[in-house]
């Protein structure tokens, strides 16, 4: 069975198609970079595989269940646009709670374990708003994948991160592959989401111009996918 | 997890967060004690006329201050996404809206408690005559303003005026609640006793409170996900 499985889905705002007919699956283990240029609908679709926002035509499924069960979204890791971190609460009080809210056995240890994970210890007392955007960005992955999900959904999970929070981010994309967790990750970074992926998708005005393993001839030249699927 | 375990962890943090910034908690005591000092000029304080008009005062004061309390609801969550995080957790949309309801009772119970005292002072009114009554409509009435506004909160999260949306769209549907809060806290400010009309005034309410708690119950996962 598919870790995600998108059948014919099509949305649309207004009149405005936002996505036609994307059909497209992640196995467990893999990891789908979508790509496509701003507007294409990469956004969209990842917050339609989260539960953020209904299809307004086809299905979506997380391990063949439907994706908004309380059980499918606890096996949903989300990193969006926003690090999704409470800015009054302490490091440790932010983690304590989602693990919390994801029903992780042991909330204070998870949450003591991913801020040394993150190389946040020191601070775990300390306010979110004081963080600099570094370790924000560090907080928000240890936020994402402390309750250990099987589908990871990141969009431009690259874009400002500094070195650490880079590294800190390939280890754990490394780590879930290996431990058979499916990743489906947007970005405008070819290279470094060619390298990590196993798949590409690649999504022009709405629309699934390619969805194929990613091969040695992607990862060589990264414009090939755009030239030749693409708009050039 | 259970249901009301989410909708605790979810009520929990919002008072917490409120109690590290207190910036709804005191905009709406400051407008509320403002307005009841204001209307305490505007009255005089030993008159019968001031007492008939006291259930009126207090909950038009409870309706506005609320929604300053009520409108932070939703829109702390706009702040880095943190809606988006939730909405994706196992958590349920109701128990996240429950859980944002019973904080909001809370904060709401906290002023209008405050408040009480204060008004019983600049207007001559011995409001304890009544305790334990006048607490269950104070319970019922407020429960009524947190399910609706709490509701309103999420459908106008994303609209630029929805400060103004808000009260727009909340104090219309409010107009029973409101009524009978109104008639029943005169009534028992004036020393009647919770029997006779003010039993089916009592009955609306709790009503009210009923309806539109199973309402916004059974709408909240489409107001957030769509």
């Amino acid at each position: 069975m598919s870790a995600v499985t998108a059948e014919a889905v099509w949305k649309y705002y207004g009149d405005y198609p936002a996505l036609r007919n994307i059909s497209l699956t992640a196995e467990p283990g893999s990891c789908l970079a979508l790509l496509g240029r701003n507007g294409a609908g990469k956004t969209t679709l990842l917050r339609i595989l989260a539960g953020l926002s209904r299809a307004s035509r086809g299905t979506v499924s997380i391990n063949g269940r439907d994706v908004r069960d309380p059980l499918t979204r606890r096996g949903i890791g989300i990193l969006g646009h926003g690090i999704a971190v409470y800015e009054e609460f302490s490091a440790y009080e932010n983690l304590s709670l989602f693990a919390g809210l994801y029903g992780v056995k042991d909330p204070h240890r998870t949450a003591l374990a991913w801020l040394e994970r993150t190389g946040l210890e020191k601070v775990k007392d300390g306010l979110v708003r004081e963080f600099s955007r570094g370790m924000r960005q560090r907080l928000a992955l240890a936020r994402a994948f402390l309750h250990k999900p099987a589908v990871l959904l990141l969009d431009e999970p690259f874009t400002a991160l500094d070195d650490r929070a880079i590294a800190v981010l390939q280890s754990l994309l490394t780590e879930a592959r290996a431990e058979g967790r499916a990743v489906i990750l947007s970005t405008h970074q070819l290279r470094e989401a060619l390298e990590l992926a196993s798949h590409v998708a690649l999504i022009l005005r709405g629309s699934l111009a390619y969805a194929g393993e990613r091969t040695a001839v992607m990862l060589e030249d990264p414009g090939w996918l755009y030239r030749h699927y693409g708009e050039g | 997890m259970s249901f009301l375990r989410y909708s605790w962890l979810i009520a929990v943090k919002d008072l917490r967060a409120e109690l590290r910034t207190k910036e709804a908690v005191n905009a709406s005591l400051s407008f509320a004690l403002v307005i009841l000092l204001l209307f305490s000029f505007a009255f005089d304080p030993t008159g019968e006329q001031t007492r008939e008009i006291s259930g009126g005062l207090l909950w038009l004061v409870f309706a506005f201050a609320g929604a300053l309390i009520l409108n932070r609801s939703f829109a702390r969550e706009l702040s880095n996404d943190c809606l988006d995080a939730l909405v994706a957790s196992p958590v349920p949309g109701t128990a996240l809206y429950l859980g944002k309801c019973l904080a909001n009772l809370t904060l709401l119970l906290a002023v209008e408690l405050v408040c009480l005292p204060v008004f019983g002072v600049f207007y001559n009114v011995r409001w304890t005559h009544r305790f334990w009554p006048l607490m269950l409509v104070l319970l019922l009435g407020t429960w009524g303003i947190a399910v609706v506004g709490t509701m309103f909160s999420a459908l106008t999260i994303n609209l630029r005026l929805r400060e103004l949306m808000l009260p727009t769209l909340v104090y219309p549907l409010l107009i029973p609640a409101l009524m009978a809060a109104i008639q029943l806290t005169t009534g028992l400010l004036a020393g009647q006793p919770l029997a006779g009309d003010l039993t089916n005034w009592l009955k609306l309410l709790a009503g009210f409170d009923i309806i539109f708690t199973a309402l916004a119950l059974g709408l909240v996962e489409t107001v957030l996900v769509g």
